[in-house]
């Protein structure tokens, strides 16, 4: 029976026992401690009978705020993930000088680097910044859930499955070795003949679903759920960087859905569109990726602006200076977030007028960003500044991210870029405006929210000291990379010749260690946080002396988020009741009308996971099985009419009464 | 959908706000011919090759093709300046100027590197072109 090739092809496709990385003892080594890991979770989980609770709570949910903290979780795990790429790459590149070769060999080096680049963009920051906006953006506008919690659940599990893909690619067969773009003729088949660049497309597109679905369901919830007297003026400013965000989703993921489906058309029926050969050109993959990937950077950083704002004006017991020309800043950058594309790419061969105009509208696109700089800066200026962890948070973005700014905008000056393109500067350069922006925005973010999804605050230590050692471990791992790529260092090496350059190299791994800590005091101030919940409780709803109306409500805020729905008369509407003695309402409840949990999302992305995996190893019988069983499963839950239900007056009195207890302890 | 349509018109802003209309019988037969019209023209213009040049027939098609476009928004999707109060039609124009800054960019783009990286460019046309 095993000796029939052609069956064997036809049950396994490309898949065979030579494509598992027994011959990798570092993979050998995860792989086994991924098992055992797997093993005592699994184990515990049985143990302690939790799983109809986790189905039943968790998987199920259609909670926009479980589900956002579900993708906090998935971001902080595929963080665990991507970081250790880095410590490894940084670790190759320290000792990897003349004769010593380091531990990596080049095939898995450039694996592990476009590893770390998916994870960090697609299954870190994306999820992060998700999962903030979905558990912040409904609290915030006074909605009890997003317009279409289904959906929202679908969304979660598709990204999560995205991530999970990339996950295999770990343990069976490889990963894309081609940087974290892929682009051709590189991806091509001839180049690329191997798995990697397929689990690369197939993990996009699953995740790319979950994104752009997310994307229109938070757009309408912005546009239809405002609690009434919302104008869109009156809208925090968080909510109005989500909005934008959104907008920049759905306007521009289904590019790079679609350039990725004219790549894998390539890769897997032999059309030639980023071909060298018959009138394929790999230039346009090069122009349609980054049509799509320069708006992703404003996706990302917008929201981070929006959580500092929040921040700021909390922090500083003051209204945000400038709250229009916050707003009218941001809608600035999301129109010209689109209009910069090329400079991705100054060096590929356009004349000068088109480096020249691209060139131009990415010096225009730093004074919307500075206005905000110098909106924080005023609304500091002659505040009470109280200095907690999101605060310190945003201390270091504001000097961070201006350090990131201007070598950004050296890079915008096309002759400059031909000689910094492609070099450690240009490395350091994003990830000094990523993680001084996007990462310090969403440990500011995640701080500051915390106390409201789990009821008590995070460790104040810990949390301290996770920001200096990011703050510091910043600055040893990425100032390096500018002095390098001034020298002419190039990206994406795995040995060098020149000795004189090992110290900078060792200084950056003495950063990323730094890094570590960071990330290790994170995970403590969580750890610490839970086991001193009682001193940390929050029983108020309103820790910080928030502004917004998310604080209004109790710290968790029941299910159903507001017993009666707010009405907003002025912008900071929390602030503002507070102010005029808003008094809460103790009776006169209603039943509330509530979506019920339903486990189609889970499922179509579980079965998504497994079309994806069968697409990667050529595997046509599950590919056709997994198709059919999707559109089904798809078809079924659309007869599936018990989608509702109302929560039982009982409950919401019962609810708010432990409430008004609470509060009434508070005073006395 | 027509009854419907009656019955949702008059009530204005209480569940579904400001919604989009749902359009009537002539104004969905009105669509349909112009669609059909539409779509004929095209086909005639390339099948018995009226026009000389194919330039003038492909910008033909597109022209046509765009037209068309706007048919569909108008008479099926109940496109206008008011439905889900102004939203529909900002959401357009933003549409709009994405796809026209994405689809003018590239062709600007591509035509430039075109020009420039082709394997027999002559030093004359890279001084031309600054």
């Amino acid at each position: 029976m095993f000796s029939n090739p052609d069956l064997l092809h036809f049950i396994f496709g490309r898949l065979s026992f030579d494509s598992l990385p027994f011959h990798e003892p570092i993979l050998v080594v995860t792989f086994a401690a991924v098992v055992l890991g797997g093993i005592v979770v699994l184990g515990a989980l049985t143990y302690f009978k939790l799983w109809g609770y986790l189905w039943r709570e968790w998987i199920t949910s259609i909670d926009h705020k479980k589900i956002g903290i579900m993708y906090i979780i998935l971001a902080l795990i595929m963080l665990l993930r991507g970081f250790a790429d880095a410590l490894m790459m940084r670790a190759q590149q320290a000792v990897s000088f003349g004769d010593a070769q380091g531990f990596l060999p080049p095939h898995h080096y450039d694996q592990i680097f476009t590893a770390h680049g998916v994870i960090m963009i697609f299954f870190v920051a994306m999820p992060l910044v998700t999962g903030l906006m979905n558990f912040v953006v409904p609290l915030q506008i006074g909605a009890r859930d997003v317009s279409f919690p289904f959906l929202n659940n679908f969304s979660f599990w598709m990204t999560a499955c995205g991530a999970a893909l990339v996950m295999v690619s770990l343990f069976i067969g490889e990963f894309a070795k081609t940087g974290w773009l892929a682009f051709p003729p590189l991806s091509d088949i001839v180049f690329s003949p191997d798995v990697g660049v397929d689990y690369y497309i197939w993990s996009l597109q699953i995740a790319g679903v979950g994104t752009l679905l997310s994307g229109v369901n938070l757009i309408v919830t912005i546009v239809k759920m405002r609690a009434p007297g919302m104008s869109m003026m009156k809208m925090p400013v968080f909510t109005w960087t989500a909005l934008c965000t959104n907008v920049l989703i759905v306007a521009s993921f289904p590019v790079l859905t679609a350039v990725l489906v004219l790549l894998g058309l390539d890769r897997y029926v032999g059309t030639n569109f980023f071909t060298n050969d018959l009138g394929g050109n790999p230039m346009m993959y090069v122009n349609l990726i980054w049509i799509w990937g320069h708006p992703e950077v404003y996706i990302l950083i917008l929201p981070a602006f929006g959580v500092f704002s929040e921040v700021v004006s909390t922090f500083c017991r003051k209204r945000l200076f400038g709250y229009s020309s916050m707003v009218y800043a941001t809608i600035v950058i999301t129109i010209l977030s689109y209009l910069v594309w090329l400079h991705h790419f100054f060096t590929m061969g356009s004349g000068a007028s088109v480096n020249a105009f691209f060139g131009i509208t990415t010096m225009i696109i730093s004074i919307p960003t500075g206005a905000k700089i110098f909106n924080w800066l005023f609304t500091m200026y002659k505040g009470r500044i109280k200095f907690d962890v999101p605060m310190l948070w945003t201390l270091g973005f504001m000097i961070t991210f201006v350090i990131g700014g201007m070598t950004g905008v050296m890079l915008a000056v096309p002759p400059a870029d031909f000689v910094l393109h492609n070099s450690l500067f240009l490395i350091a350069h994003f990830h000094n405006v990523i993680i001084g922006g996007v990462v310090f925005g969403m440990f500011a973010g995640i701080t500051y929210w915390f106390p409201k999804a789990f009821g008590f605050k995070l460790d104040a230590f810990w949390g301290k000291m996770s920001f200096f050692f990011w703050f510091v471990g910043f600055y040893f791992a990425f100032m390096p990379l500018y002095v390098l790529g001034l020298m002419g260092v190039t990206r994406r090496l795995s040995h060098f010749d020149d000795p004189s350059l090992q110290i900078w190299f060792v200084i950056a791994a003495f950063g990323a260690v730094l890094i570590a800590c960071g990330i290790g005091s994170f995970i403590l101030s969580i750890v610490t946080a839970v086991l001193k919940r009682d001193q940390l409780r929050d029983e108020t709803g309103d820790p910080w002396g928030g502004r917004t109306l998310e604080w209004s409500t109790s710290s968790p805020p029941p299910q159903y988020n507001f017993a009666f729905t707010p009405v907003v008369h002025d912008l900071d509407a929390w602030a503002d009741m507070k102010k005029r003695g808003f008094v809460r309402p103790t009776s006169g409840f209603m039943p509330i009308h509530m979506p019920k949990n339903t486990g189609a999302g889970f499922i179509l992305a579980a079965i998504s996971l497994i079309l994806g995996f069968g697409l990667v190893w050529h595997i046509w019988w599950l590919v056709a099985v997994s198709f059919i069983a999707l559109l089904g499963t798809a078809i079924a839950h659309t007869f599936n009419y018990n989608r509702d239900y109302h929560i039982p007056v009982e409950e919401v009195v019962a609810t708010e009464d432990e409430r008004t207890a609470l509060l009434a302890s508070q005073k006395a | 959908m027509s009854t419907h349509s009656h019955a949702h018109d008059d009530h204005h802003g209480h569940d579904h706000g400001d919604g989009a209309s749902h359009g009537t019988f002539n104004s969905y037969l009105i669509g349909f011919i112009l669609s059909v019209i539409l779509t004929a023209i095209p086909f005639w213009l390339v099948m018995d090759g009226v026009l000389d040049s194919k330039m003038a027939t492909a910008a033909f098609v597109v022209a046509l093709g765009v037209v068309q476009i706007i048919v569909h928004m108008v008479y099926f999707l109940h496109m206008n300046t008011k439905s889900e109060g102004g939203w529909n039609m900002l959401a357009l124009i933003f549409t709009l100027v994405i796809v026209v800054i994405a689809v003018s960019g590239s062709l600007w783009v591509m035509y430039h590197m075109n020009i420039n990286m082709m394997p027999k460019m002559d030093h004359e046309m890279i001084q031309n072109f600054g």
